[in-house]
């Protein structure tokens, strides 16, 4: 198996626009959560949303390409054209040899329902031409390749909310197995809709409450559910001596990754947690000193999830665990769904570079059975060694990624 | 009248300044591929009160307004 690091990194999400923005965010314990604006609420029982800000799509990639392209792959794009501008990658090698693993949860769901109002309204010669090639989920990865001439594998994963998890970690993979010397990866999501609030909503995950400030408390008592987001995170990953050879700047080392699955409930956590357990005992490497290792928890603020997590990490790590800084900064950014598995993953990056634990925010009452460190409310500066970034889909599946500084 | 239209909204289309485009430029130029085509195809339709199925003929502006033209004379 060959070394793989991260040499580049972009994002677009709740709380910041860039890598600099979303760290300096993530270490204030930036909110990011608030009344959704894309559409009237008023009669909506859920309000709340983390809602990418100041993102103008006409003017980053001309009016013509923002027409016929969906919101979820123009985030894609803002994220992956940072990741690659830092990485410096561009010209070092050949196309052939550069991939690119980037996946959605949902896809173009916005395109999906204006087309189909179309339809249902004016009749099947008003459905756009472009609407296939905007909803299909994979096609933020095609449209990566074509920005980046990336000739090599080119694929999309979809895992729920997993999703950008599992995208980095197939990533890895790909570039540790040889078939690839880099890989863009990450995932996107927009689609905070009407269709998506009502759909989450009624399938009892979202949170009881509509106060920015209280909506998302991961870990906390009064969790009630998650709170949807969006954007985009995406990770230039290299393979090590060809980082090495280049000059180029290593953000940190991937040394692990798991997936499993629950195969138990279509939603529902299996509440033993064991494959969650077995995905987090498999990811971290031997020997690593729990007191140095910091836990991006998928930490969603459903009561089940952040239960289940608890008992998984307990389960895979014993007694250690209690030495494990965890912390949610979905607590922060609301759940992007598919993109936060790459947004968390930035956050472990950053987390590693500044020896500074990202805190669980909105966490007032303590939950009895869950007695963990998950740094509430304040970051805190400890020397890490390991980052683990965990997310858990619909459909029972799991993925742990481990990140090392280098 | 409809090729003032057509104009204008190639302009919009593309984000073209309208004075740069001529009865004879292509549409491959204008950045314009067979699914923008059928896409300007049904606003044309809204517009002219036509039923229009763009080919890959129609490959200038010019073209493009003679055949609307006639179709929008025999609506």
């Amino acid at each position: 198996m060959r070394r793989v690091v991260v040499t580049g990194m972009g994002t677009v999400d709740p709380i910041g626009n860039s890598v600099t923005e979303f760290r300096d965010a993530l270490f204030a314990g930036k909110n990011g959560i608030g009344i959704i604006t894309r559409f009237d609420v008023s009669e909506y029982r859920h309000k709340v949303a983390g809602e990418v800000k100041n993102f103008d799509a006409a003017e980053r990639f001309g009016k013509p390409f923002a027409r016929k392209t969906d919101l979820f792959t123009l985030y894609a794009l803002a994220a992956a054209e940072e990741a690659m501008q830092q990485s410096g990658i561009a010209g070092t090698l050949d196309g052939e040899r550069l991939g690119v693993c980037f996946g959605s949860g949902i896809g173009g769901i916005e395109t999906l329902m204006q087309d189909h109002q179309n339809l249902l309204e004016k009749g099947e010669r008003k459905v756009s031409p472009h609407f296939v090639p905007k909803i299909i989920y994979n096609i933020a990865a095609g449209n990566i390749a074509i920005a980046h001439k990336a000739f090599g594998p080119c694929t999309a994963v979809s895992t729920a909310c997993a999703t950008g998890t599992t995208a980095i970690g197939e990533g890895y993979r790909t570039i540790a197995h040889g078939y690839a010397d880099a890989m863009i990866c990450g995932g996107s999501e927009a689609a905070i809709t009407p269709l998506c609030v009502a759909g989450f909503g009624n399938c009892q995950a979202l949170s009881d409450s509509n106060d920015p400030e209280t909506a998302c408390t991961p870990f906390d008592k009064r969790r009630s559910g998650f709170v949807m987001a969006e954007g985009a995170g995406a990770l230039v990953l290299e393979e090590y001596e060809h980082a090495v050879a280049r000059g180029a700047q290593i953000l940190a080392e991937i040394v692990g990754y798991s997936a499993t699955c629950d195969a138990y409930h279509v939603t529902a956590p299996d509440p033993e947690a064991k494959q969650v357990a077995r995905a987090f005992a498999e990811a971290l490497p031997e020997g690593t000193d729990l007191a140095k290792v910091y836990v991006n928890a998928h930490g969603t603020s459903t009561p089940l999830n952040d239960k289940t997590e608890t008992i998984g990490l307990k389960r895979a790590f014993g007694a250690g665990a209690a030495k494990l800084h965890i912390s949610s900064t979905k607590s922060m950014t609301g759940h992007m769904l598919g993109a936060t598995g790459a947004v968390e993953a930035i956050a472990c990056v950053l987390a590693l570079q500044n020896n500074t634990v990202p805190p669980t925010i909105h966490y007032s009452e303590p939950d009895p059975e869950l007695d963990l460190d998950y740094t509430p409310n304040t970051a805190v500066q400890t020397e890490l060694d390991v980052a683990l970034s965990s997310n858990l889909g619909f459909g029972g599946h799991n993925a742990v990624i481990a990140f090392r500084k280098v | 009248m409809v090729k003032e239209k057509i104009i204008a909204m190639l302009a919009e289309a593309t984000d073209t300044d309208a004075s740069e485009i001529t009865l004879e430029t292509k549409f491959a130029d204008l950045g314009i591929d067979s699914l923008d085509m059928t896409e300007m195809a049904m606003d044309l339709e809204d517009e002219f009160g036509i039923e229009f199925t763009p080919s890959p003929e129609l490959n200038t502006v010019g073209k493009l307004i003679e055949a609307v033209e006639k179709l929008a004379a025999e609506a």
